[in-house]
C-alpha cells in the first residue's frame, strides 16, 4: 500500500513516517513542500493521504480528487460510516485523511490509528519542548538573580539561593518568579 | 469540546476573509455578550478545515462559502451532514483580478469593465492565442467559482473547455497569479488588493456586477446543533445584526479595520483591510482608487435574511458544474439549508425588518422596489444578473434544464 504524509511540518512528518515504517507491506512518502503538493501527489498515486488537519493545501488537494481523472481512482474523504468513531479521534488529533475508494476498512483502520498515535506523540513532544525550555529558561534567571545577590549583599551561592527560596516560600510564590523580580528591580535601577 | 460547552458559549470557525467581519465585531464590540452569549473566534486556513471543525464539533457554528453549506447537506464529496443557515453573513464582495497584460487585452479601457464587453474580449482572446487560460477560484463550492462560470458561460466561454478553473486557498491567491500559475483570479478582498500591490494583477471586474446582490458567506451550523441550542443561536443572529449595523456606519471604519487587521483574525494590513470594507478598491498599481458602492453588502435591504430562493440559485447551479440531474428530492434539501423561520423568530419584536415572504424572484429589480413587508421597511434596489436572465424558483427545473452545462 502507498501512504503519503503531507505536513508543512518535516519534523512532525517524520514522526509519523516513524511510526508507519513498522507496517509491514506499506510504502511511505512524505511531502512537506506546498508548491507542486498536487503534482507530486499525482506520482505517488497514493492509496491513502494522510494530511495535518490545518494545512492550507487541503481544499487544493480535495479539489484535485474530486475532479482529476489523472489517478484512475478515485479518492475520497471517508467513506464508510462504521469508520465515523475512528475518524472523529484522527480529527481530534488534528489529521484529516484521504482514502481511495474500495478500500477494505480494516486495512485503513490500523494506519488511521497509528497515524492518531504519533500525531498524539508529536504534540506531547512539542509541549515537553515547550516546557524543557521554560525550565532552562528559568534556570537562567535564577542563575541572574543569585550573582546579583552574591554581588550586591556578599552572599555566597548557597546563601543566595537560599534568600531567594526563603522570600518565595513566605510569599507563597514560585523561586523563578522572585528571581525574575529581583532580575527586573536590579534592572530598574541601572545594573546590568 | 464545544459540543458539551456550557450553554451561552458559541465557537464560531472562519478564513481570514473581510466578510468573517460580523462575528469578529460581534464578539469585539460586545453585541454578543449584550445578548447574554460569548463567542470564542477559530481561524482556519482552509474550507475543508472549517468544515471539519464544525462537522466533528471542535466549532459550533461556521463562516462558510454558501454553496459548500448546500453540499454538505447533499453529500457531494464525502457523507452527508445537514447543515443550517440561519444567516447570510454577506452578499458579493469578490472581484476577478487578471496578470496585467491579460487585464489589458480583455479591458483596454482600464477601470472596472463591463462584465458583457470583457467576457466577449476575453472570448476573441482565447480564440486568437489558441491558449486556454487558468482561472483560480477559492473552492470548488463557493460562490467565486459559480459567479464566475456564471459570467464566463453566457459569454460563450466555456469553462473547462476553454479555460481551466482550478482551486487555491485565498491567502495564496496572489502568490499564484505573482508566479505564474494561474492568469487569472477571482476571490474575496483583502487578496485582489495584495495582488494589486504588488504589481501581480489588475482587478477587471467585482463579482456585484455579475450579480448585483449575490449571495455569498453563510454562518452554517450542523440541523441537529441548531436545534439543540436554539435560544443561542437566536441571540447570535440577533448580536449579528447590531454588528452589521456597526459595521456599515462609515464613522467606525478606522476602528473595524483595525480589529480585523489584528494577529489573530486577518493578521493583514489595515489600510488595505479598510479599503475593502468601505467599498474602495485600486484596480491597478500606481491607479486612482475607486469607489464602487456596495461591493460588499453586509446589512441593508435584510441583506442577512436566507432567501430559500438564493439557496435555490446555488442548487441550479450546483446541477449545472457537477454534471447532475434535477432532483426533486435534492432541491427540498438544499431549499431547507436556508432557514428564514430561524431568523424571523430571532428578529421578531425587535426593530429589524423582516420580509413577509421567505422566497424572491432573483435578479427581478432593475430600481428600487417596495416590498410587502412582515415587520418594518425595506426597499431593495437592482438586484440583477448581468445578462438580465431571473431566476423564478417556481421555475426551478426549467432554469436548470435551460441553462448549458459548458
Amino acid at each position: 500500500m502507498r501512504i503519503a504524509i503531507v505536513d508543512e511540518s518535516a519534523s512532525r512528518a517524520a514522526v509519523i513516517r516513524e511510526g508507519l515504517a513498522m507496517l509491514e507491506d506499506c510504502e511511505i512518502f512524505v511531502v512537506t513542500e506546498r508548491r507542486g503538493l498536487v503534482a507530486r501527489i499525482g506520482e505517488i498515486a497514493p492509496d491513502i493521504v494522510l494530511m495535518d488537519l490545518g494545512n492550507p493545501s487541503r481544499d487544493v488537494l480535495e479539489e484535485y480528487f474530486a475532479v482529476s481523472r489523472v489517478l484512475g481512482r478515485p479518492i475520497a474523504m471517508f467513506v464508510d460510516e462504521s469508520d465515523e468513531e475512528s475518524i472523529a479521534a484522527s480529527v481530534d488529533a488534528g489529521v484529516s485523511s484521504y482514502v481511495v475508494d474500495g478500500l477494505a476498512p480494516h486495512r485503513i483502520r490500523p494506519i488511521l490509528d497509528l497515524a492518531v498515535r504519533r500525531f498524539n506523540a508529536f504534540a506531547r513532544l512539542e509541549a515537553d519542548l515547550a516546557e524543557a525550555k521554560g525550565k532552562l529558561a528559568e534556570r537562567e534567571v535564577v542563575d541572574k538573580a543569585k550573582r546579583i545577590l552574591m554581588d550586591s549583599r556578599g552572599f555566597s551561592e548557597p546563601q543566595a539561593y537560599s534568600e531567594l527560596r526563603k522570600t518565595a516560600m513566605n510569599q507563597g510564590k514560585r523561586i523563578a518568579d522572585i528571581a525574575e523580580a529581583v532580575v527586573t528591580a536590579h534592572q530598574l535601577m541601572g545594573g546590568k | 469540546m464545544a459540543s458539551e460547552a456550557v450553554s451561552g458559549e458559541l465557537t464560531v470557525g472562519f478564513l481570514p476573509l473581510v466578510d468573517a467581519c460580523l462575528p469578529i465585531l460581534a464578539r469585539e464590540h460586545g453585541f454578543a455578550e449584550a445578548e447574554g452569549i460569548s463567542l470564542r473566534l477559530v481561524r482556519d486556513m482552509s474550507w475543508a478545515t472549517v468544515l471539519d471543525r464544525l462537522l466533528y464539533g471542535h466549532s459550533d457554528a461556521a463562516h462558510m462559502v454558501a454553496p459548500l453549506a448546500i453540499a454538505t447537506t447533499l453529500g457531494r464529496g464525502r457523507p452527508a451532514q445537514p447543515l443550517s443557515v440561519p444567516f447570510v453573513l454577506g452578499l458579493n464582495g469578490n472581484a476577478v483580478t487578471m496578470r496585467p497584460d491579460l487585464a489589458r487585452a480583455v479591458n483596454p479601457a482600464g477601470g472596472l469593465g463591463d462584465p458583457a464587453a470583457v467576457g466577449a474580449a476575453l472570448k476573441a482572446h482565447l480564440a486568437q492565442t489558441g491558449k486556454p487560460l487558468r482561472f483560480g477560484v477559492v473552492h470548488r463550492y463557493s460562490s467565486h467559482n459559480y459567479m464566475l462560470r456564471y459570467w464566463l458561460a453566457a459569454c460563450g466561454v466555456r469553462p473547462e473547455v476553454d479555460v481551466e478553473i482550478t482551486t487555491i486557498a485565498p491567502p495564496f491567491c496572489a502568490d499564484a497569479l505573482e508566479f505564474g500559475e494561474v492568469d487569472a483570479i477571482c476571490v474575496g478582498e483583502p487578496w485582489n488588493s495584495v495582488a494589486v500591490e504588488r504589481g501581480a494583477g489588475e482587478i477587471v471586474l467585482a463579482t456585484a456586477q455579475i450579480w448585483r446582490r449575490g449571495v455569498e458567506k453563510v454562518l452554517a451550523l450542523r440541523e441537529p446543533v441548531m436545534e439543540e441550542r436554539r435560544a443561542d443561536v437566536e441571540a447570535l443572529v440577533r448580536a449579528l445584526r447590531k454588528a452589521g449595523e456597526h459595521f456599515v456606519d462609515p464613522v467606525n471604519l478606522d476602528a473595524n479595520a483595525a480589529i480585523l487587521a489584528r494577529a489573530e483574525y486577518l493578521d493583514g494590513n489595515a489600510g488595505l483591510i479598510r479599503r475593502a470594507i468601505s467599498d474602495r478598491l485600486l484596480l491597478a498599481q500606481g491607479g486612482q482608487v475607486l469607489h464602487y458602492p456596495d461591493f460588499m453588502f453586509q446589512h441593508r435591504e435584510a441583506a442577512n435574511f436566507p432567501w430559500v430562493s438564493q439557496a435555490e440559485w446555488l442548487y441550479s447551479q450546483m446541477v449545472r458544474w457537477d454534471g447532475l440531474r434535477f432532483d426533486s428530492g435534492d432541491a427540498r434539501k438544499a431549499a431547507r439549508v436556508f432557514r428564514p423561520d430561524v431568523y424571523r423568530s430571532a428578529l421578531l419584536g425587535t426593530g429589524e425588518p423582516l420580509p413577509g415572504a421567505s422566497s424572491k424572484v432573483e435578479g427581478s429589480l432593475g430600481g428600487p422596489t417596495s416590498v410587502s413587508m412582515q415587520q418594518g421597511v425595506i426597499t431593495l434596489e437592482n438586484n440583477r444578473f448581468f445578462d438580465r436572465r431571473p431566476f423564478d424558483p417556481a421555475l426551478l427545473q426549467s432554469y436548470i434544464e435551460s441553462q448549458s452545462q459548458t
